[in-house]
């Protein structure tokens, strides 16, 4: 049974499924751990309460992901080894350690402190709560640095020697930690997963305002995104401009594939749009600006690009996947910034809460940084194909020693598993945002309510003194 | 570059950290999983609340002990874990697809009602069953062996399955029960702590039955083990293992008996400790029994000696926090919901 199908690339569909699916879940925990502790940091600060309702309500929607995201984890922790044994046997010296320090330092950490985070509101004081919460958004960033680190090796790796039998040995542990491609792809994930969380808080908050429910936690929730749609979006653009010249310089075929450039030559055109046509190598239905590739990868009019047909047909990334998700990230980083530049009109305007279409916008926008992530994924991971840690291990060669027999089933389970939990995920999601933030009952004469307040404003507002 | 290898045996140490994040790993998500196998036989609702809210705050931690043993492995012997996972793919896919069911159980068990809270119910039941029963079927094959070609697995898809993978999976089962109901008799009180007394009473003669017939069927497979244990002068040596054991289990039967309410935990871990030991013996140098050693297994001595720092340095405060975390949920666990 299904003995006819390649091993490998089922193989490779089995990973892509279970990592796909598994980046939607730090991208969106890494952001909103840093937001929380921000949120709590402005509860210890002012005293308010809000802060706390909002804490409270986002807390149990964190507590969903980090679940979901701790399982799907696991599953990865393991396929590098059961899909990819050839992989781990010869780059385990390099990237092993790497992994190793992730779980010491960050998973012990996010896992151990989240109960607290979770559980602890009034078993521990509330400065060691947050402290928790600080340590939770500490951790989730460590774990970025050493994933982001391994991976960024396997795409510009040095600071290594291979054997005669293909393993590799580290040599310089510096150089392969903080590789080339490191820096730039740390910081833009890290802005990426920000701006994921800013979205869909953002989206929330503007759904509530649309109803007007819980109008007071709405505009903290929104006001909070906006801030970061304003500042950090733009300075997205730039890190990705960034991280795209680094990979013009180490990974040219990758940056060909991206621009949907064959030929290689001076003052290249930007494609707009096209279909590339792998087989015909070429592109079909072209939109081009002209010369504008050029200026932008080597910042002159006329600069030399290097085109696909550069290298043999075998050594090229599949292109139109490459060309696509790259469009759709840009595309969706271009709408991201947008919002920052209505939010700073609006917010001059004083009309940042109360403008109906710029709350659909928000709505719309909600999974905009989730998609944005997933298609930055698709092209930096396809577009080092055909391989594995670019220019020395071909992905083809890397797969383990295991039966399209075995893997059919278990990338059937991991659809259904994964559509189900996920499904199961979203809706609980989707029932904790519909309950909205909980308000407790202030009652007048209970701890930390001294006054009656409605009489009392009232009195003070009026100047005078007749309650 | 640092390599302390001119005067570290590495691949030792390293051998003894992988086995004892695994070993932590089985202790700790043994009672979590434990807890699941026990679910639907509680006697109420209540009590199962009171169950999982016992678990709920650390069992993300330790199932992280997992992903050391697995990212250890790894990093300290890729050669065992290329060859392992690939030899184990089925089972260790089972065990995941179970931990997953059981992971998520208790995010959305506390948030739903009714009909569906039944749902994730059976998920934490049935996910926490399957992984248990996977990971003692990974234990069976283990001892067994594996058939390796070079540097990769060349056995079948499915030489980890048969009679006695399947009598290790009970076992465990079995194992990981006590390990919860001791857990459930120190944490709760009442009927809770009545009823999971009376499981571990019962379950605790299943355990001591199969550590027998695992004791007494190693030896018989393999001549090596066999002359290790019961050869002139290691059966005086080894002795202690078998007879602690039998301690262990009287001590164990004597305290349920008296309603001591921390202690039985305590010796189901040590309980736990000396099979894993007597395993580790019978199995020793072997990483990826009967054909490639601790030593021919481990990566390169600068690996090993860059992740040992990080180990000396990160461990203690490690173990010192997740020790914090335990403290503070300490006490009887209520059946009231978190948050």
């Amino acid at each position: 049974m299904f003995t006819d199908l390649d091993p490998v690339f089922l193989a490779r569909v089995q990973f892509t499924f279970t990592v796909a699916f598994h980046i939607l879940f730090p991208a969106f925990t890494i952001g909103l751990a840093s937001w929380l502790a921000v949120v709590e940091w402005r509860l210890l600060r002012t005293g308010d309460k809000i802060y706390e309702e909002v804490y409270r309500m986002w807390v149990k929607i964190f507590a969903v992901t980090f679940g979901l995201g701790v399982v799907s984890g696991i599953v990865l922790s393991f396929q590098f080894g059961t899909n990819w044994s050839v992989f781990s046997d010869k780059t385990g010296n390099v990237l092993g350690p790497l992994l190793g320090y992730e779980v010491l330092t960050a998973f012990f950490l996010e896992a151990s402190f989240l109960g607290i985070m979770l559980f602890g509101w009034d078993r521990v004081s509330r400065k060691m709560h947050f402290a928790a919460t600080v340590i939770v958004a500490f951790g989730t960033l460590l774990s970025a640095f050493w994933i982001l680190s391994a991976n960024s090796w396997m795409q510009t790796p040095q600071g290594y020697e291979i054997a005669e039998n293909g393993i590799f040995f580290p040599t310089d542990w510096m150089k392969i930690i903080f590789n080339p491609s490191f820096p730039y792809r740390l910081v833009h994930m890290v802005t990426a997963a920000y701006l994921t969380t800013a979205f869909v808080v953002g989206g929330i908050g503007a759904y509530y305002l649309r109803r007007k429910l819980h109008v007071r936690h709405a505009r903290v929730m929104l006001g909070m995104a906006m801030i970061m749609a304003i500042f950090v979006a733009p300075a997205q653009i730039l890190f990705g401009d960034f991280h795209g010249l680094n990979s013009f310089e180490y990974q040219p075929a990758k940056v060909a594939a991206i621009e949907g450039l064959w030929e290689t030559r001076q003052g290249a055109p930007m494609v707009l749009f096209a279909w590339p046509d792998q087989e015909a190598e070429t592109n079909r239905y072209a939109i081009e600006i002209p010369n504008l590739s050029s200026l932008i990868l080597t910042h002159d009019w006329n600069g030399e690009v290097r085109g696909l047909k550069e290298w043999p047909a075998d050594e090229r990334p599949p292109v139109a996947v490459v060309f696509w998700a790259f469009r759709i990230m840009v595309g969706l980083g271009v709408l991201m910034a947008l919002t920052g530049l209505f939010a700073i009109v609006l917010f001059l305007r004083k009309k940042l809460f109360d403008t109906p279409w710029f709350q659909y916008w928000c709505m719309a926008l909600t999974p905009a940084g989730f998609l944005a992530v997933v298609a930055g994924w698709f092209v930096t991971e396809v577009g080092r194909q055909p391989y594995v840690v670019t220019g020395l291990l071909r992905t083809a060669e890397s797969a383990s020693p295991v039966a399209a027999n075995q893997i059919v089933p278990s990338l059937a389970a991991f659809i259904l598993v994964y559509l189900f939990i996920f499904g199961a995920g979203t809706y609980y999601i989707l029932r904790l945002i519909a309950k909205g933030p909980q308000i407790e009952d202030e009652v007048f004469g209970a701890h930390g309510v001294d006054k009656p307040p409605i009489f009392t404003d009232m009195a003070s507002e009026k100047g005078g003194d007749h309650v | 570059m640092f390599n302390f290898e001119s005067f570290l045996n590495l691949p030792l140490i390293w051998y003894g950290l992988i086995a004892t994040a695994i070993i932590l790993y089985v202790i700790l998500d043994g009672f979590g999983l434990g807890t699941g196998i026990l679910f639907p036989f509680a006697p109420t609702d209540q009590c199962r609340d009171r169950m999982m809210n016992s678990i709920a705050p650390v069992w993300d931690s330790n199932e992280t002990w997992l992903v050391l043993g697995g990212g250890g492995l790894f990093a300290a012997f890729p050669l065992a874990y290329a060859i392992l996972m690939p030899a184990l793919y089925i089972p260790i896919i089972i065990m995941l697809l179970g931990m997953i069911f059981r992971g998520v159980s208790f995010e959305f068990r506390f948030k739903a009602h009714g009909r569906s809270r039944k749902l994730w119910d059976l998920t934490f039941h049935v996910g926490s069953l399957t992984a248990a029963l996977m990971q003692g079927m990974i234990i069976g094959a283990y001892v067994q062996g594996f058939s390796v070609d070079g540097r990769s697995f060349a056995g079948g898809a499915f030489d980890w399955l048969n009679a006695y993978s399947v009598m290790t999976g009970v076992a465990v089962v079995c194992g990981y029960t006590l390990l919860g109901a001791t857990w459930l008799v120190m944490k709760t009180d009442g009927a809770t702590q009545e009823w999971a007394r009376r499981c571990a009473a019962y379950v605790m003669w299943y355990v001591a039955a199969f550590m027998g017939v695992v004791s007494i069927s190693m030896p018989m497979m393999n001549p090596d083990i066999r002359s290790l244990w019961f050869d002139y002068p290691n059966v005086l040596m080894l002795m202690p293992v078998p007879l602690l054991t039998a301690c262990l289990f009287f001590v164990l039967w004597f305290d349920l008996r008296k309603k001591r309410e921390y202690r039985p935990f305590f010796l189901s871990i040590g309980i736990f400790l000396l099979g894993y030991l007597g395993i580790g013996i019978s199995l020793w140098p072997w990483l990826v029994p009967f054909a490639i050693s601790v030593r021919d297994a481990a990566a390169a001595p600068t690996s090993q000696s860059l992740l040992l720092v990080g180990i000396a340095i990160l461990l203690p405060v490690m173990l010192g926090y997740i020790g914090y975390c335990y403290y503070v949920f300490r006490g009887k666990t209520s059946h009231e919901p978190f948050y």
